[in-house]
């Protein structure tokens, strides 16, 4: 926040107040940031931090308990467009009966009218995004036949597919080999040369000083946000990887049961 | 007598031929009902399936109950518009319930569905019970809605069935690529700003409708399988949804051909358990015979590799009793192979009459002995053998102990360019970490010559 002054634009992304929980336990609370455009952005914290909840939380995948998210300074539903989100591979069913083109072609839907079909040039455009991927060969696949790394190789086709100007990516490089590895910094590289940013939930240490350049350090709130030399400080390190505030988690697990805060007025 | 012969009921057979002369018209209109029922059933319970969405049909069918009862009450009328509004209410009421519940309560998924099911289908049951107390006309036959009987189907019954099948098809084609989007990856899917409830509720009310229409022929209680079982028996068919769904689609007419048929002929049949079995008899068939996903074609699969198996260890054993001879003596009994390769007597004679065949030995008085190709091909297993102990000791670090057991099965899936790279990849690819030397290419046709 300190670090964002003037803005000739609104910033891609910027989180006020983000608060989410899990049933009664508080996941993530009063987190805000912005983050720079044509940059890569990691999401860093340790397991059970909130950094894919948070993910979620911006994408609207999950319902937020308080706080706001701006794209562009507006909301989501406006700027759907130059959104694209890479989940978790663990999320879907591979054994899916469909083929790699197929799925990069879903990439292509948010532009298409009710019933529409993809025309050609929407498949055009995921064959492209497949070949920036090194998965054209691949194209006639069934998805259950896929390595892991292939599999993500695919989900980032699909993304590419959406020509967005951000993308947010939860964890691309959990469980990949190096090719894909070296195949996602290349993107990266690519997407940054055109303007784009990027957004990714991160959770290797040794790699994100190199991946990426700027940090947002979490642990069930905010630790700090900013470039990543000077936000990867042993002292942050600590902070975030030190374990959480027992009292701030403990009062608003209990302000939460309590439904205090609909009892208390905002403002 | 002969006017007694007369008033004797007709043969099946002639029933048969009756039904299928479509003497009857009735029975045309019924079965065309019947296949495009099968046909909407199927595909639209195929999105439930994959959805993982088994279970909702069942309970959707059930909760229509007591909505076909309560239409009936309180308009006296077998209407077959008024009594499928009243079971799409009941219905829709079901699936809300089932769908609010986890979501507002402690309660999970699947204990929903199974407290709005039989608290349903209980109500159902007892305003059935009730009808059949009362003294009103055409009351009877309201008991088929529970098992289903197609002969029992007016005209009306069967007018809007086909609006509604016709409907649920049109719509999943026209729906088809965001269906798939949505059961693919439903949470990516609302990213990219698609209107998720919206479809999700329309898939809802498909479904819904393919019920409602089903009851009279299908029964509430055995709805389900129709939703689900043409669509488990043609995952085994095909990888691609369209093909799948087709395939589904033609399971579903089937057995709603045979099924219709066999109501007619023996009225007394109801119509939703015959449509299970046959329906059944096509999953099992399809789980046993499908080309590529059958378990017979995995079984002979298997097969194949235990026999190739087999083959190779023989053809390795032989090639390593050739070396400790120092390749000067090559005949070989049985008891020598089997004192170095446990193998029971009986495969071990059955492989070696096998490799006879294929002419990789020879077999005569004195033993068996390698031929030409069949020493090139021992002494390619024995290189990709030993080639893959040097990997695992050089670069897995693992002991010369533990490497012989890995390679003995990799040396089966080892392709010629994965055996190129091993040899770029290795320091040293002249022996094995036992020290017996690697045998190339050349040299096993040098010794092939020699011989």
């Amino acid at each position: 926040m300190a670090n964002s002054s003037k803005h000739q634009t609104p910033p891609p992304v910027s989180v006020q107040n983000l608060s989410m929980r899990y049933h009664h336990k508080p996941v993530l609370t009063d987190v805000s940031f912005e983050v720079p455009e044509g940059k890569t952005i990691a999401i860093v914290g340790p397991n059970g931090a909130g950094k894919s909840t948070l993910l979620k939380g911006i994408m609207g995948l999950e319902p937020i308990m308080g706080g706001q998210v701006r794209f562009f300074g507006e909301p989501l539903a406006n700027k759907r467009l130059a959104t694209a989100y890479v989940p978790q591979r663990e999320e879907i069913d591979w054994d899916f009966p469909i083929n790699v083109f197929d799925v990069v072609l879903m990439g292509r839907h948010g532009q298409l009218k009710l019933w529409q079909r993809p025309s050609q040039i929407d498949r055009e455009i995921a064959e492209q995004a497949l070949k920036d991927l090194e998965m054209w060969d691949f194209k006639d696949r069934q998805i259950s036949e896929l390595s892991g790394g292939q599999q993500q190789r695919v989900f980032l086709a699909r993304a590419l597919a959406q020509k967005a100007s951000l993308y947010l990516m939860d964890e691309p490089f959990a469980g990949v080999d190096v090719a894909t590895e070296k195949a996602i910094i290349e993107l990266f590289k690519a997407l940054k040369s055109q303007g784009k940013t990027i957004i990714c939930v991160h959770h290797d240490l040794n790699t994100v000083g190199e991946y990426f350049d700027w940090i947002i350090l979490i642990n069930a709130r905010l630790v700090a946000a900013g470039p990543a030399e000077e936000v990867l400080t042993t002292e942050n390190l600590n902070k975030t990887y030190g374990g959480r505030l027992s009292l701030l988690n403990d009062l608003t697990e209990k302000m939460y049961r309590t439904q205090l805060n609909k009892a208390h007025d905002t403002d | 007598m002969d006017a007694f012969t007369l008033l004797a009921p007709p043969s099946t057979w002639q029933n048969w031929l009756a039904f299928w002369r479509f003497e009857d018209i009735n029975v045309l209109w019924v079965l065309m009902g019947s296949i495009l029922l099968g046909m909407s059933a199927s595909v639209i319970g195929g999105f439930a399936f994959l959805r993982k969405r088994s279970l909702i049909g069942d309970a959707l069918a059930h909760a229509a109950l007591p909505g076909v009862m309560m239409a009936f009450l309180l308009f006296q009328t077998r209407d077959p518009l008024i009594i499928f509004l009243g079971a799409l209410i009941s219905s829709f009421i079901g699936f809300f319930l089932i769908d609010w519940l986890p979501k507002n309560t402690k309660i999970k998924a699947d204990a929903a569905l199974a407290i709005t099911l039989s608290f349903f289908f209980a109500l159902g049951l007892m305003l059935l019970s009730y009808i059949q107390g009362l003294e009103v006309s055409n009351k009877s036959g309201l008991d088929k809605i529970l098992f289903g009987q197609a002969a029992a189907m007016t005209e009306g019954d069967i007018k809007l069935l086909a609006y509604v099948t016709v409907f649920i098809l049109v719509t999943v084609v026209l729906f088809f690529q965001k269906f798939r989007l949505i059961a693919f990856n439903q949470s990516y899917a609302r990213t990219i700003g698609l209107a998720v409830n919206r479809y999700e509720l329309l898939l809802a009310l498909l479904i819904v409708m393919a019920v409602v229409v089903g009851l009279q022929l299908v029964g509430v209680v055995l709805m389900a399988a129709i939703l689900l079982t043409p669509m488990a028996a043609a995952r085994f068919w095909s990888n691609q949804l369209p093909h799948t769904l087709i395939i589904a689609s033609l399971l579903g007419a089937i057995s709603a051909i045979i099924s219709t048929q066999i109501s007619y002929l023996a009225p007394a049949m109801p119509t939703g358990p015959w449509m299970v079995v046959s329906l059944s008899t096509l999953f099992i068939l399809s789980l046993l015979f499908a080309p590529q996903r059958g378990l017979l074609k995995r079984y002979s699969e298997y097969n194949q590799l235990r026999k190739k198996v087999a083959e190779e260890n023989i053809l390795r054993t032989l090639y390593k009793l050739l070396e400790r001879q120092n390749f000067t003596h090559n005949h070989f009994m049985q008891a020598d192979i089997q004192a170095m390769r446990s193998m029971p007597s009986s495969q071990l004679q059955s492989t070696l009459k096998l490799l006879c065949k294929k002419a990789l030995i020879t077999s005569s008085l004195q033993g068996f002995k390698l031929t030409d190709k069949g020493l090139e091909k021992a002494a390619q297993l024995t290189r990709r053998h030993r080639l893959w102990e040097n990997y695992l000791n050089e670069q897995a670090e693992l002991s010369p102990e533990q490497v012989h057991q890995q390679a003995e099965r990799i040396e089966h899936i080892l392709t010629e360019s994965q055996e190129a790279q091993l040899k770029l990849e290795l320091t040293n690819s002249q022996s094995d970490p036992h020290g017996n030397l690697i045998p190339d290419n050349t040299r096993s046709k040098k010794e092939a010559k020699l011989k």
